[in-house]
């Protein structure tokens, strides 16, 4: 059956809780009152990546792209676009610069710098029919794999590509894949690193929730090239739909013969197997990973031995990231010069971001290494919400650090952000403004390592404990001079000294922002403030009544009713009461609410 | 801690569940995860029960559940409540949302109220940055959510 036009809903996680079900249901209901339902087929894909104005619904082939689509919308997009040929007006997305409406994604700010290769199909196919992957050229790399090229080849072309591993350390690929080639065993395992626990970093998931077929196929490229026949994908529990659509890829390439014994017909087998994760960001680290697949606590284990030496049950293992694999398929196919004409000198292709925070449009985007921070924020992200000034900007998460206004023109590369005392990360860049302390960002960090610490080294455990200890007594407003000299050294011996990747990178968020706002640690010591007015041990809030014209709405705002005031006259706020939540100075739109 | 008696049928399902993966202590995180699945939290009755399947020893089992943060040993409430402290949550103020929560049913994260009707915790992220900050309660999401919302959103659970 061939339908003359498809309804694209988003159905990632983000629009999904924003009722994209509902909306789907919907739209068939309607097709099917209007007799249209063999001509017009409802989709639901992966993510869009325009999370900010999702539910995102997309029509083809005319390409429009409606925003913020409610299930009663259903009926007028039916009526008006496809029965009669007039796009919804209203529901177009609105260029808030140039004021005018865009009717298709291509002419959309957030989309015209982005180059999708790792997200090629997110939002384009039903990630749950293996058909529509093969139609976009899915497979057909691993045909070609198997058919005209050596292991050799293969690693070879990956090389040659510059592929480098996009979890966060950027270890070049067809280097890890010739190490685990190398090794001499019965038996060999590709693991597919799939348990994303940067907080802020969801490109993982969009990716297996979009096109998990991507990274089935690179799997079996992997097992090919290095010898295994057994891949383990580790996974997060959290992560329900992406586990769900994962299954159902396996077994759909299982029923074409793309996974199994004998993949088309040659001599490869290459079966896959689901392992779940049990939140511990720590797992991130392949040989902590490796243990918390054999059942163990996932701690890591000095290095060497490799795990492409000695991995998982002792056999040779070679771990790659979700978004790693999803670009393998792309090389093969286009070639490895193609791949390396992207991207700066030492990075090449493209990285996935996960931009969030105060930002207009958060979202997933995937951009050329090499743009810079400032057009990834202004152009793509659309600048700081609400009009306010940029402070700085978060990427690698708890192992990155926080990058400020001179480094916005740096082009984004692993070797850029390094230098610039951050990192690449698994690309989780969280916008901050100026209500944002910098201190406590750095506590949430290390509020955030100090849970997930495994506790195997001291460096780890205890070090960064003292220094949460330290950042806490600055945020109350208790700390002295002496313990910023203490951060610095504290940080520099943990970095020095711990045992695996989390560890030795756990105290970046506290050098950056030292580095970088050295002035913001310094008020809040020597003058007891939080110049952005965050740290709630150093505030009390005031309404000042030359401003205040008695609009009432703070008051009724106020969770624990600590304003009076009467209707048209100055309120006041009583501090015996106030339980410093800020929902007043969110709320006041005459700016007369002040904390200090 | 007291004894819970486990009810019977429940401690088959358990075994079974062992049995299926081939008592192989291997696959005791993906046993353990039925297991909670099973019983809505991991009571140390219930890791006694593996570790004797598994025969491997208890501490062993202990180690890993508390390892993860995934599982749990304490009971959930009827309407468990997850606030969102992913990054991006935070900067948009999700720590005000929980300390809302906290004030308005006087519990603080990991407990459950005295009614056993809700519990509070908090997650790293669920990955819908674009509703920060997120509130989960079961399955339900609530996206842009401000300390004022916190109980309005508790009505509809009453």
């Amino acid at each position: 059956m061939s339908y003359k036009m498809h309804i694209l809903v988003c159905g990632g996680t983000g629009c999904r809780a924003s009722a994209s079900k509902s909306i789907i249901c919907r739209l068939e209901e309607c097709l099917k009152d209007r007799a249209l339902e063999d001509e017009v087929q409802v989709i639901a894909t992966g993510c869009f990546g325009f999370c900010e104005k999702g539910p995102i619904v997309k029509i083809m082939p005319d390409n429009t792209f409606y925003v913020q689509v409610k299930p009663e919308d259903a009926d007028e997009i039916i009526d008006e676009h496809i029965i009669k040929g007039r796009k919804v007006e209203r529901l177009l997305y609105k260029d808030p610069e140039k004021k005018a409406t865009v009717t298709d994604s291509k002419h959309m700010e957030f989309y015209k710098k982005q180059l999708r290769i790792a997200l090629r199909n997110c939002g384009f196919i039903d990630p749950e029919n293996i058909e529509e992957c093969i139609g976009r050229d899915g497979y057909t790399a691993l045909a070609k794999c198997l058919t005209e090229m050596t292991p050799e080849e293969v690693i070879d072309e990956i090389k040659r590509s510059g592929l480098r591993g996009r979890g966060g350390g950027g270890f070049p690929t067809g280097l890890k894949w010739e190490f685990a080639r190398k090794y001499q065993s019965d038996q060999k395992y590709v693991v597919c690193n799939a348990d994303e626990g940067d907080p802020g970093a969801f490109m993982d998931r969009s990716i297996m929730e979009g096109d998990p077929h991507s990274v089935i196929e690179a799997m079996a490229i992997c097992g090919y090239s290095i010898g295994a026949s057994k891949g383990l994908v580790y996974i997060r529990a959290e992560y329900p739909l992406a586990i769900e659509r994962l299954r159902i890829a396996i077994e759909q390439a299982e029923q074409y013969g793309l996974l199994g014994d004998h993949i088309l017909g040659s001599d490869f087998n290459f079966h896959i197997e689901i392992r779940y994760g049990a939140g511990a960001f720590v797992c991130g680290e392949e040989t902590a990973l490796i243990h918390s697949m054999e059942g163990h606590r996932g701690e890591p284990t000095t290095k060497p031995p490799f795990p492409a030496e000695s991995g998982y049950l002792q056999k040779p293992t070679n771990v790659n990231n979700v978004e790693t694999l999803a670009n393998v398929p792309v090389i093969l196919n286009k070639g490895a010069e193609w791949f390396a004409s992207i991207g700066t000198e030492r990075s090449k292709g493209t990285k996935v971001f996960a931009l969030a925070g105060k930002i207009n449009n958060v979202g997933l985007i995937e951009v050329p290494m090499g743009t810079t921070l400032r057009e990834v924020i202004y152009e793509i992200g659309g600048g700081i919400k609400n009009g306010k000034k940029f402070k700085a900007v978060q990427t690698g998460g708890p192992s990155g650090g926080c990058l400020t206004e001179k480094h916005l023109d740096t082009p984004i590369d692993f070797d850029n952000l390094l230098a610039a005392g951050s990192m690449m990360g698994s690309g989780g860049m969280i916008v901050m403004d100026e209500d944002d302390c910098m201190v406590a960002v750095a506590k949430f960090y290390l509020e955030f390592i100090v849970e997930e610490s495994c506790g195997k080294c001291s460096p780890c455990r205890i070090g960064n404990k003292r220094l949460l200890e330290i950042l806490t007594r600055i945020t109350e407003g208790k700390g002295t001079m002496e313990d910023l000299e203490h951060l610095r050294n504290l940080s520099h011996v943990i970095k020095d000294t711990a045992l695996c990747g989390l560890g030795q990178t756990s105290p970046n968020p506290v050098l950056s922002t030292l580095e970088n706002f050295y002035d913001e640690y310094v008020a809040h010591i020597r003058d007891h403030k939080c110049p952005a007015g965050k740290c709630k041990a150093l505030l009390s809030y005031r309404i000042d009544p030359q401003l205040c014209v008695g609009c009432t709405l703070c008051a009724r705002n106020c969770p624990v009713d600590a304003i009076i005031g009467e209707r048209k006259e100055a309120h006041f706020i009583d501090t015996t009461k106030c339980i410093k939540c800020g929902t007043c100075k969110d709320k006041c739109k005459f700016n007369a609410i002040s904390a200090g | 801690m007291s004894e819970i008696k486990l009810p019977q049928h429940k401690i088959d399902q358990l075994l079974e569940i062992c049995d299926a993966h081939g008592n192989k202590p291997g696959e005791l995180i993906n046993i353990l995860h039925k297991a909670q699945h099973l019983f809505g939290y991991l009571p140390a009755e219930v890791q006694r029960i593996v570790a004797q399947r598994l025969q491997i020893p208890v501490s062993k089992v202990y180690g890993v559940v508390t390892f993860y943060s995934f599982f749990s040993m304490t009971p959930q409430g009827e309407h468990p409540i997850s606030v969102c402290m992913g990054t991006a949550c935070y900067v948009r103020g999700a720590e005000k949302v929980l300390d809302e929560f906290k004030r308005v049913l006087n519990i603080n994260v990991g407990e459950t109220t005295p009614d056993g009707k809700y519990s509070l915790s908090s997650l790293r992220c669920v990955g819908a940055c674009g509703l920060a900050p997120v509130v989960l309660i079961g399955e339900k999401v609530f996206g842009r959510v401000v300390p004022g919302d916190v109980e309005k959103i508790l009505k509809e659970f009453e």
